[in-house]
């Protein structure tokens, strides 16, 4: 497949593994922030092409992970108002909230529907005028834009029944939020793709300015991570960290400025809090007061019970990359991705799905390289 | 917690449907037959262990399944649900090595369905049935309210003949063996998913869904070495392999770069976001055969209507065991599991 394959190349790989390897820099950590970047260096088998002196460490990038069960608890609440319809991506119905999850309040009778794209969930509210359709609004700046167009398309169309539980949250607060943390040595970012071709490269900046940690906005596919890999190695042996954009083909340092426009006309930004992290500040977003009408929260009594964590599960510090998967007593145990216990098993993105699905025993199966 | 219920996933043919049937269906039913596990029971016709006095029913052995077809939408790029109710039950025989011989189809019809639906999936069943060389020999229709059912969903049981002697089973791939498709991975997956609402985005996905019963026939006359067949349909590539793995008790490797699919298929996978390995196919067959024979064996299918694009895809290990790992496009080595959960409900 064309722009797929060329990215895949085998001998390629090779080549820029042997320029990782001759790097001559201290061990590091590299914290990779996006969940589709966790799930590609599994999938791929990258871990292999590289030496032990880099050490991956995954983020708190996988935005249904870093929903916290209070926000989940809001959804399922209003999912068993017989007046609702709720619309969510697939990947939030299995996530355990405090007593239970979109999965089992769908089978007992409630009215969820899964859809592809926030325009699925308003052509549902168009066809069902007699109730309410409510958008879960889970994800970072990659997904906000397009649950801004719909709320813009919704006024347009004069659609008065369809309303947002918006839970979009912001990726560099949360670095920071990490930085300040000082729980992980952190040596150098793999900012995330699509987060990026929204926002652009200004919004990482503080990191090398304020904590001279070497930051690379890094696209999907085998070489675009291995290629990052090699980029922030220099930048550290170098000593010069900087923000650099290996996802050239995707990526403008200015950003998607129509996405940036409608995040800000819908939007306003707000402190919110992250499972595992708590309050960041600045770092969540909700409809902004000319759209407060539509805020699901404002409209409907929710009254979700209080919220409480599964006991054990340890999707907290792993999102922080305090913990790896298998340091969780739940881990392959009782917490798999039939009978999740927490959020990081659910989500394709998860950190704890991608090690127990792709796993690291095959590691030593054999050389990368070898046909 | 809530009372434990039916959720989708229980019906993906993945992890969640292996569980039901091993916790909840098999216990009480229990018996050597049905405990192989395989696409098919395979049984002498006797009454209990004996043959009946004087006489012996058959010289062949009986092989007898059934399955029930719940695709949504009921027509798609390239099949229906009749060719598939036909296809799927004769695929089921074919792969225990039997000849399908005759099919019962029993008919559950939502009120409102059109009569021209309904005679269009009839007649697309009678070309498929004359196509794989089987009769339709029983049959039952039954109607429920608008509601009750989804617009229609069929049944059919099989029952074929297999030569004494003849055993493939899930149980018997060996360590060495060597693992070949039939063709390429996801087109009927993708195609069902092409027809459903809002997810057209090219015309160009064909469903594969098509009777293996004549490839499966030429397989096992050329060669007596293969060890395990299986179609790999609900769960895809990935489950069928890691069925196989589990049930033999050995380790599977296979290739990335030689599996075959569509590019077409390969993008929208991309683009949605599905790992092809897990979507269905309705008309391949993978198979686990003593090396010796391999080759001898991918030419024959080439020959065959269904089998053009046959390749050897990996081979069968002593180690890991219950374990599918896969060598990556890119290089890398990593594991593949069975299918969690419900990556597209109602398939099939």
């Amino acid at each position: 497949m064309r722009f797929i394959d060329e990215f895949r190349n085998s001998t390629v790989a090779q080549r820029v593994a042997v320029r990782i390897q001759e790097k001559k820099t201290r061990p590091v950590n590299l914290m990779e922030v996006c969940g589709t970047h966790t799930v590609a260096i599994f999938k791929h088998g990258i871990r292999q092409f590289l030496p032990e002196k880099v050490n991956m460490l995954s983020g708190p990038g996988c935005p249904v992970c870093v929903t916290p069960n209070a926000d989940i608890d809001k959804a399922i609440a209003l999912a068993q108002n017989a007046e609702v319809i709720l619309t969510t991506f697939g990947d939030m119905m299995k996530v355990p909230g405090s007593y239970s999850s979109l999965h089992q309040v769908k089978a007992a009778g409630a009215d969820i529907r899964v859809v592809y794209s926030v325009l699925d969930a308003l052509r549902i509210a168009e066809n069902n005028p007699h109730k309410s359709v409510v958008f879960f609004g889970v994800g970072f700046e990659t997904t906000a834009p397009t649950t801004a167009s719909a709320i813009l398309e919704a006024e347009r169309l004069g659609i008065d029944n369809f309303f947002f539980l918006s839970v979009h949250k912001l990726i560099p607060p949360a670095m920071r939020a990490l930085l300040d943390s000082n729980e992980v040595h952190i040596d150098g970012f793999i900012c995330p793709g699509h987060v990026s071709a929204i926002i652009g490269s200004q919004p990482y900046e503080f990191i090398p300015r304020e904590y001279g940690i070497p930051c690379v906005i890094t696209g999907f596919e085998p070489l675009d991570i291995l290629q990052a890999i090699d980029m922030l190695l220099e930048q550290i042996s170098t000593e010069e960290p900087r923000v650099d954009i290996q996802y050239r083909r995707a990526v403008r340092k200015e950003g998607n400025p129509i996405a940036l426009k409608y995040l800000s006309t819908v939007f306003e930004v707000i402190d919110t809090c992250w499972r595992g992290i708590g309050i960041i500040p600045g770092s969540g977003l909700k409809l902004g007061q000319r759209y407060k009408r539509l805020d699901a929260e404002c409209t409907f009594k929710i009254v979700p019970g209080p919220p409480k964590e599964a006991a054990g599960c340890r999707c907290g510090d792993i999102l922080r990359g305090v913990s790896r998967p298998q340091e969780c007593r739940l881990f392959a145990n009782i917490c798999t991705p039939e009978h999740p216990v927490g959020p990081c098993m659910v989500s394709t993105e998860g950190t704890c799905s991608a090690w127990y699905l792709y796993g690291e025993e095959s590691r030593a199966l054999s050389p990368p390289g070898e046909p | 917690m809530p009372k434990a219920r039916i959720i989708l996933g229980h019906g993906s043919g993945g992890k969640l449907s292996h569980d039901l049937i091993k916790s909840l269906f098999m216990p009480p039913f229990i018996n050597p037959i049905l405990e192989t596990g395989d696409d098919s029971a395979v049984f002498p016709l006797t009454h209990g262990d004996k043959i009946p006095r004087g006489r012996q029913l058959s010289k062949e052995d009986i092989a007898f399944t059934t399955d029930s077809y719940v695709v949504k939408p009921i027509f798609w790029p390239g099949g229906d649900i009749g060719r598939l109710a036909v296809c799927g039950t004769v695929n089921d025989l074919a792969m225990v090595g039997a000849i399908p011989l005759y099919l019962s189809a029993a008919f559950v019809i939502e009120e409102g369905l059109p009569i021209s639906s309904l005679r269009r999936i009839v007649t697309s069943m009678k070309r498929a049935a004359k196509e794989a060389r089987v009769k339709i020999v029983a049959g039952d229709t039954k109607v429920v309210e608008r509601g009750g059912a989804d617009s229609l969903f069929i049944n059919t049981t099989g029952v074929g003949m297999l030569s004494r002697g003849v055993r493939i089973s899930g149980r018997n791939a060996q360590p060495g063996d060597v693992i070949i498709l039939s063709g390429t991975i996801g087109d009927h997956g993708i195609a069902v998913l092409s027809a459903r609402e809002g997810l057209v985005f090219s015309n160009s996905f064909k469903s594969d869904v098509a009777p293996l019963n004549h490839m499966t026939r030429a397989m096992l006359r050329a060669s007596h070495k293969i060890h395990a067949m299986r179609d790999p349909t609900r769960g895809g590539l990935a489950t069928t392999l890691n069925e196989i793995a589990q049930q033999s008790k050995v380790g599977i490797r296979i290739i990335e770069k030689q599996i075959p699919i569509r590019e077409e298929v390969a993008a929208a996978c991309e683009i949605l976001g599905f790992d092809p390995l897990y979507v269905a196919n309705e008309g391949k067959v993978v198979a686990c055969i003593a090396p010796e024979d391999a080759e001898k064996v991918v030419q024959v299918m080439r020959r065959t209507h269904y089998g053009h694009e046959a390749a050897i895809i990996g081979e069968v290990l002593p180690e890991p065991k219950a374990r599918v790992v896969m060598k990556t496009q890119v290089g890398g080595t990593r594991m593949v599991d069975m299918l969690t959960g419900d990556m597209l409900p109602r398939i099939c």
